[in-house]
């Protein structure tokens, strides 16, 4: 498997998280009408899922606090930063380069940033990828089902 | 009764067999096979990458096709699974325990064969349990008030988050994430925008595709990028190859029988995932086998079982699916999404008002396996061929057609900000060890269940205890309760046995 944090860590981590996300669905369905159980408001709902992911985030901490023992020894990965970063930029790239340069340059992008992000990929053969999937999304998507992107525009 | 459901059937085959139709079926099944072959990629990508290509389509053909890419991708995922020891898709993990000592064996073409075989037969068992079963359900859930509704979506949503892998506790936060989520966007009573920040393009619910495909496209490539690599080894297989001995045919008829049994159980309850039933119905074999110590080394038993149980239970999910609008995993509640789209509220009006829907995704289901069959025959090269297509090539294609995908759902680049957002979400939440099936889940379910709940409540003018004190609901109220105590009591003991196992 594989396993970026150590396993107590892990779930300290998450559990902390969903307990942030849980607070602020309360603050932020607060803000709406909350209501009560006869006249509940657009923000009952939310507020109450709020309150129930905060709770079974507190359990989920206390739970890896009684029962799960710490730092057993475990594989671990190192971080892959530099390919995550490429595979964000990408996604972003395609975003950016269809409404600022057309469909050619988004899709040659997305293809050739993504493909780097893998450390057996040279710049030459992600390069060739990326002109040779380019070539065939131009056919299938904006020949053949007509995609409403132009091929290129500028700005 | 039988014979209005045969007559119905009837009119399914007709439906199913237009041209049209049965085109629709047969792109449906192809591609979800070639995608279901491809290393990483399984029903949840394949159903979510073409699901915008439905929204200009009329419902039948639509949704007939997406039910093909389902099963089709399964039966592609357990091509991997055997022949090169990929478990391309979590339920197949268990077909590689003896299908790939097969495939080592020189027997992988058998082992195929029977996979075959196994998913045709399971799947037939499935859909006659569908023709039959529908029907009847339908009549009770009529009955089914608003509060009772609420019950059964809970339960569903809790079997969901604590019967599929990893910590029970997690899975329930995962799908109260789901259920917020689903939140999104204008509520329905008010009109109020709820945690939309301001983006005006979230006014209209977060979309489907978009949290689909991040969660289980780019989180996945994210987590798997550097990680999974394979140079395809040589692995040839021919139709000829397929046909298994007349000893491997008697010795995998009985698990077959058991696992489609299996499944279909499993497929009646919902919120249980297909991973879990694929286990179990391993774990049944081999503790039924009068040779347990075969498994793992190539008994045929160990794939035809856990093979016939993720095809019967696919069938039988579309049960609840269909007559009461309830998803039983996360595949089904794309497809729910897909009929939603398509203005079809699943439920029980759903057989009568839309009849040809209903028995013609029925009907397809048989025309879809048959076609499966066929094409499986001359094209079985080919599928080992797109097996030895390496990752690195694979995800960044991959990426492309999801932007693209996603795009033309309501052509808005906004959406695949969407995605990203979500793949980054996901693939954070994978790292903690969070299961992320349950997210889509609850989003889907999420509007569904705050509506009824508002209704139900506001029937009964603002007494919380209408959901226990109408029998049915109470039922399913204590079905919940009692799940929860199941998983207490089990994880109790998994701790304790574990602790004497390695003493302090």
């Amino acid at each position: 498997m594989h396993r970026l944090f150590r396993k107590s860590l892990r779930d300290y981590v998450g559990g902390a998280l969903m307990v942030l996300l849980g607070l602020a669905a309360i603050l932020e369905g607060r803000t709406y009408q909350v209501g009560s159980v006869s006249h509940m408001g657009p923000g009952f709902f939310p507020v109450w899922l709020g309150a129930i992911l905060a709770c079974s985030g507190l359990a989920i901490i206390v739970y890896a606090k009684l029962f799960i023992p710490r730092d057993e020894d475990e594989d671990m990965l190192p971080p892959e930063w530099r390919a995550w970063m490429l595979i964000i930029a990408s996604v972003a790239a395609f975003v950016g380069l269809a409404t600022y340069g057309g469909l050619v340059p988004a899709t040659f992008a997305v293809v050739f940033l993504s493909a780097l992000a893998d450390r057996d990929n040279t710049v030459l053969t992600a390069a060739v990828l990326a002109a040779a999937i380019t070539l065939v999304c131009v056919v299938v998507f904006w020949w053949a089902l007509q995609l409403q992107i132009p091929l290129f525009r500028w700005g | 009764m039988i014979a209005q459901s045969l007559s119905d059937l009837w009119y399914g085959f007709s439906v199913a067999l237009m041209p049209q139709n049965l085109m629709w079926s047969f792109f449906g099944v192809l591609i979800g096979n070639l995608i279901g072959v491809l290393p990483g990629m399984g029903a949840l990508t394949a159903i979510s990458m073409l699901l915008p290509l439905t929204y200009s389509m009329h419902a039948v053909p639509a949704i007939l096709m997406l039910a093909g890419i389902f099963y089709g991708s399964q039966y592609g995922g357990a091509i991997g699974a055997i022949l090169l020891n990929l478990p391309s898709h979590p339920p197949h993990a268990v077909s590689c325990l003896d299908g790939y000592p097969m495939t080592q064996h020189g027997r992988g073409g058998a082992a195929l064969g029977i996979t075959m075989i196994a998913s045709f037969f399971a799947a037939s068992f499935g859909i006659t349990v569908m023709v039959f079963a529908s029907p009847l359900l339908v009549q009770i859930a009529f009955k089914l008030g608003p509060a009772e509704i609420f019950s059964v979506m809970l339960l569903g949503l809790l079997a969901g988050a604590t019967m599929s892998r990893g910590s029970p506790l997690k899975g329930v936060a995962m799908t109260v994430f789901g259920l917020l989520i689903g939140v999104v966007g204008t509520d329905v009573n008010t009109g109020a925008q709820r945690f939309t920040f301001g983006f005006t393009e979230l006014a209209d619910r977060v979309e489907l595709v978009a949290l689909a495909m991040g969660i289980f496209g780019i989180g996945d490539f994210l987590r798997s990028v550097n990680r999974i690599h394979f140079a395809g080894h040589e692995a040839k297989v021919r139709f000829k190859d397929m046909r298994p001995t007349k000893a491997e045919l008697k010795r995998s008829f009985m698990p077959m029988l058991r696992g489609t049994l299996i499944g279909t159980l499993f497929g009646a309850m919902p919120g249980t995932g297909p991973t879990i039933t694929t286990f179990i119905a391993y774990a049944v074999e081999r503790k039924v086998s009068r040779h347990p110590e075969r498994f793992g080394h190539g008994a045929i038993e160990g794939v035809a079982s856990p093979e016939a149980a993720s095809h019967s239970k696919t069938q039988v999910d579309f049960i609840p699916t269909m007559s009461l609008g309830i998803p039983g995993d996360s595949v089904m509640a794309l497809l729910l999404g897909a009929l939603l789209i398509q203005g079809i509220t699943p439920g029980p009006q759903l057989i009568t008002e839309h009849a040809d829907l209903f028995w013609g995704l029925i009907a397809s289901f048989w025309v879809g396996n048959v076609l499966l069959i066929i094409l499986n025959v001359p094209l079985i090269g080919l599928w080992v061929k797109m097996l030895q297509v390496p990752y690195r090539f694979l995800f960044p294609s991959a990426l492309l057609f999801i932007a693209v995908g996603v795009y033309s759902t309501n052509n808005s680049l906004f959406e695949v900000t969407e995605v990203l957002f979500f793949g980054v979400v996901g693939a954070i939440l994978m790292a903690l060890e969070f299961p992320v099936a349950p997210i889509l889940l609850g989003y889907v379910l999420g509007p569904l269940v705050e509506e009824n709940f508002r209704r139900a409540v506001l029937l009964a003018r603002g007494d919380l205890s209408v959901f226990v004190t109408r029998p049915i609901s109470a039922a399913f109220i204590a079905a919940a309760l009692a799940l929860i105590v199941g998983q207490l009591v089990l994880g109790w003991r998994a701790r304790r046995s574990l602790k004497r196992m390695q003493p302090a």
